[in-house]
């Protein structure tokens, strides 16, 4: 199960035959994403079939509707591709399909090990995989109307201030608004409901707050390495340079802060400071970054008692066992007894672990799988993410640069916080695994930004846009001789 | 733009490598700590989920099986007939763990055990879930049952142990008072919590411990076979003569040592070896077991089994010993099996049953077959002999000495056509040994020219006839008993 899509086709990125020579078609490599697709089904029905064997001792034609179902919407987001962007990297959209199919199924398998649960307040279990399904048609069909309606990612950069500030408004929505519309759910005030959906606009925040600080840098660039004092062996820009930059930053993870929502913080905190550094290419940002956030980390820990809790629950999970330590300890549990090969899909017990389809699914991978396919899943984000960034590298405008790097590298540090969370490698800060997690927000925000990484390669991989032919020259002994008064 | 982006990919592969280290130390390095943590509850549901094998007789009556729920652990242990059999099976509870065979054969039962390698690899394979193997015992259901009614009939605390000497074979093990193994396995955990505090309450006579390998007693006369045993391998003969006093003087003590009820045996001054084991004369024993010396007897002990040492059938024995002897007087009482002489029920008829398979001692052994999840074999268990505690004559003679005995023992019950060679014993303990009522010891095997069962039989604290119990009036009519529910009679 879950082994890693084989990366070994095509042409490296950027190679002769896509970049240069604009007489011949480069290939597009679209039937290797398609044959990658395939592979991915096969893997999702095969952990189908094996979660309702193991869970409910029988196969049913649900399977097949599933199956084709989950084909079928793969399809479609493929032929998008193939129409929209012919040129985008074979394999990025398999790995989304693996993780996004992987997710569901767990997510499934949660719904079942959960059926017959009965809450304190004796409200039962609501499945949540359907739901689920739905999301992921809407995220697939967003996902087709960016590559359709954005048809060059440099369109992005020109509203850059207007994506930043809408960014900041959806972040503070739910903060501002009453309980009615913002319910605080777990602690934490980021949702909005909208009838029946629960949608955290922090999620696509993220993204418009990314094109935002993206664009800025892009613009400014020039002035960073040009203008500014030297300090200490740095050259740094000057204030009103980046003021606007720190002061967006800064709001952002203080309202993140605020919000009880740390994973988001951190995960943001990480992305502007790689968009520094890409930008400027000056690792003393990142020096100062740390710095920074080492000072913020250790204040929020003295001022805030859910920072405290989350830092005890690290340095050790079993003090505290029947109650703040319990999810961890649960999580540590679960890989511990998956061990190298795992319980078996269907076989594990993610009844045992609090909110085991959202923050935590990767845990219940991790012990049903085992380490085995934990590291599988590990590498598939890894190839996603390098894929992304390998995009970025071969593009040719700064933005789809510095755009490109950061939303490829949003994704890797995302699972880095949430796994590192999971496995206590770091303080669990809650988030969402990318396109694993059980929530729309997050699933639409993701696709949005596969679209986006898509749209980038595309830009990257295709054939050059032949500028307009220059008239030809006549040859230099055949021109008129003109007369250059020297000025007086 | 292209340099720090090209870090940005190292950085990310660095973050991949630190997950990949940690998941590598949690689920690789400290899986087997968080695995076996107690909070951790997974295994032990996994294992009580598990269809678990079952535990069958000899004739494939079973013991311990399983019967499907609706409930989370999805298979009910059943013992049908619980208390019977609950020495030997044991019990299998969430809350408590497990005892008996249900934790010596646990890995063949929960299919964890290397013999069942291929089955998990194809179960694997299947996608099915592993299933455990069953095990099939050498216990006689009919034999077992009469051993447990014929104790529990007058609320004996004791044990019954029968076994083939031939093989080893165990045809039955009971230890009274019992219990039902039921309540304890129960999916309920109060219902496991109550029989729990109920069976261990300190007044209720110990029903989880089974006395048949878990208890050591003294064995009193029946110790005399194994002098006896040790006398003819040093050359002494069925009518050597020894004293016939009624009471002896312990050398270098004040303390007498009197033959039941103080009478004399033979013509009071001598009586031979024979008449001295067929009337169970101390005098005469004691006096042997002087002349033999420590050396010599324990190390006929160690060939019956009695050294100090534990072992397994598998059920985990207790060690039977002879004590340190450490003087002449202690000798002179171990001779008569009181002091610090210590059998297990088990031994005891471990003892009969080498001498009835002719001096060969067999390793006793309860479980006989390994059966798969289709109760196809997939291993048998043989009979293995450990060694040899006496010669073939030697072993002919003392028989024949205990056929005299049985023909001097008292005691109903007694078979027609039959011919059962036997010894009994009533064995004094306590600190006051006049005023403690003795346990009665029974051990005999037959037929004796041919014996194809051998039994050990002992009642605690003098069953029904108190002070006045002996082996014969109380032990023998239940061995007896067994020993003729076996051949039939």
């Amino acid at each position: 199960m879950g082994s890693p899509i084989p990366v070994g086709e095509g042409t490296p990125v950027g190679s002769a035959a896509t970049s240069t020579s604009p007489g011949l078609k480069a290939p597009t490599k679209r039937g290797t994403e398609l044959v990658m697709l395939a592979f991915a089904a096969g893997l999702v029905t095969l952990a189908l079939i094996l979660v309702e064997l193991n869970q409910e001792r029988a196969l049913t034609m649900r399977i097949v509707y599933l199956g084709l179902a989950y084909l079928a919407l793969f399809a479609l987001a493929h032929l998008a591709v193939r129409r929209w962007a012919p040129y985008a990297d074979p394999a990025i959209l398999p790995c989304v399909a693996l993780l996004n199919g992987l997710g569901l199924v767990m997510i499934h398998r949660i719904d079942l090990a959960q059926k017959d649960t009965v809450f304190d307040d004796g409200t039962t279990w609501d499945p949540v995989a359907f739901k689920q399904v739905v999301w992921t048609a809407i995220a697939l069909s967003l996902f087709a109307a960016v590559l359709k309606f954005l048809s060059d990612h440099r369109t992005l950069a020109r509203y850059g201030y207007t994506f930043g500030l809408l960014g900041l408004v959806a972040l503070l929505l739910p903060g501002v608004l009453p309980g009615f519309i913002a319910p605080t759910i777990n602690g934490a005030k980021i949702w909005l409901r909208v009838g029946p959906l629960s949608i955290q606009p922090g999620e696509f925040a993220k993204i418009l707050l990314m094109v935002f600080f993206a664009a800025f840098l892009v613009s400014k660039r020039d002035l960073f390495t040009a203008a500014g004092r030297r300090v200490l062996g740095m050259d740094l820009p000057r204030a009103r340079d980046l003021g606007p930059l720190f002061a967006a930053w800064g709001v952002t993870v203080a309202v993140m802060v605020l919000q009880k929502d740390l994973g988001s913080s951190l995960l943001f905190f990480g992305i502007v400071l790689v968009l520094l550094y890409v930008a400027t290419e000056r690792a003393a940002w990142v020096v100062l970054g740390l710095i920074m956030f080492s000072g913020g980390a250790v204040i929020a820990w003295k001022l805030f008692s859910h920072v405290q809790i989350r830092v005890a629950n690290w340095v050790d999970p079993f003090a505290d066992y029947n109650d703040k330590g319990y999810q961890i300890a649960q999580s540590l549990f679960a890989l511990g007894t998956g061990g190298i090969g795992g319980a078996g899909l269907g076989a594990g017990r993610p009844e045992m672990i609090p909110e085991s389809n959202t923050d935590f699914i990767t845990a219940v991978i991790g012990e049903e799988l085992g380490f085995v396919g934990f590291a599988a899943l590990l590498l598939i984000y890894m190839i996603f993410a390098l894929r992304g960034l390998r995009s970025a590298i071969a593009v040719r405008d700064s933005f789809g640069k510095l755009l490109g790097g950061g939303l490829a590298f949003a994704v890797c540090f995302q699972v880095f916080i949430i796994v590192g969370g999971v496995t206590k490698l770091i303080p669990m800060t809650g988030i969402t695994a990318p396109f694993l997690s059980a929530g729309g927000s997050s699933l639409l925000a993701n696709y949005i930004l596969v679209a986006l990484l898509l749209r980038i390669s595309d830009a990257a991989r295709g054939p050059k846009v032949v500028a307009k032919p220059k008239l030809p020259q006549p040859a230099i002994a055949d021109q008129h001789t003109v007369m250059v008064e020297r000025p007086k | 733009m292209n340099t720090p982006l090209r870090r940005v990919g190292l950085a990310m592969m660095a973050m991949i490598l630190l997950l990949l280290g940690n998941a590598t130390w949690v689920q690789v390095i400290n899986a087997d700590d968080y695995r076996k943590d107690p909070r951790n509850r997974r295994v032990l549901l996994d294992e009580y989920s598990r269809k678990r094998g079952m535990i069958i007789a000899a004739d494939g009556t079973p013991l311990a099986e399983v019967q499907e729920t609706d409930d989370r652990l999805k298979f009910l242990r059943k013992y049908p007939n619980g208390a019977v059999y609950a020495p030997v099976t044991g019990y299998f509870s969430v809350t408590y763990g497990t005892s008996g065979l249900e934790r010596t054969e646990n890995d063949l039962l929960n299919g964890s055990d290397d013999r069942l390698f291929a089955r998990r690899v194809s179960a694997l394979i299947t996608g099915r879930d592993p299933v455990g193997a069953s095990v099939q015992l050498s216990i006689v259901p009919k034999v077992q049952q009469i051993a447990y009614d014929q104790l529990t009939r007058k609320n004996f605390t004791g044990s019954v142990v029968a076994m083939n000497p031939k093989t080893g074979e165990i045809l039955a093990m009971v230890s009274t008072p019992s219990y039902d193994p039921n309540p304890l396995a129960s999916h309920d955990g109060d219902e496991q919590a109550v029989a729990w505090k109920g069976l261990t309450a300190k007044d209720n006579g110990n029903p989880l411990m089974n006395r048949a390998t878990s208890a050591i007693y003294p064995p009193g006369s029946t110790a005399k076979l194994l002098v006896t045993a040790a006398a003819l391998e040093d050359g002494k003969t069925k009518d050597s003569t020894f004293t016939g006093a009624p009471s002896i003087i312990l050398p270098g003590t004040q303390t007498p040592l009197p033959n039941f009820n103080n009478s004399p045996c033979g013509d009071g001054t001598t009586t031979t070896l024979i008449n001295a084991l067929a009337k169970s004369c101390n005098t005469a024993f004691a006096e042997l077991a002087g002349q033999l010396g420590v050396d010599k007897l324990r190390k006929q002990a160690e060939k019956f089994g009695i050294d100090d040492k534990g072992s397994n059938v598998p059920l985990p024995v207790a060690a039977s010993t002879l004590g340190p002897m450490s003087d002449e007087p202690s000798l002179y009482q171990s001779g008569i099996g009181q002091r610090d002489v210590r059998f297990t029920p088990l031994q005891n008829a471990v003892v009969a049953a080498t001498i009835a398979n002719g001096g060969k001692r067999m390793q006793p052994q309860l479980v006989t077959k390994i059966l798969g999840p289709d109760l196809s074999p997939i291993d048998e268990i043989d009979p293995d002999q450990v060694e040899r505690a006496m010669s073939a004559e030697n072993a002919a003679t003392l028989r024949d000495m205990m056929i005299q005995s049985e023909i001097n023992t008292g005691g109903e019950g007694r078979l027609q056509n039959v011919q059962i060679a036997s010894k009994t014993g009533t064995a004094e303990h306590g600190e006051d040994a006049l005023k403690t009522k003795p346990h009665a010891w029974y051990v005999a095997f037959a037929p004796a020219q041919d014996p194809t069962i051998a039994v050990a039989v002992i009642v605690e604290d003098g069953g029904d006839r108190g002070l006045g119990a002996t082996g014969g009036k109380v032990a023998a009519p239940i061995g007896r008993a067994v020993i003729g529910a076996y051949l039939g009679r």
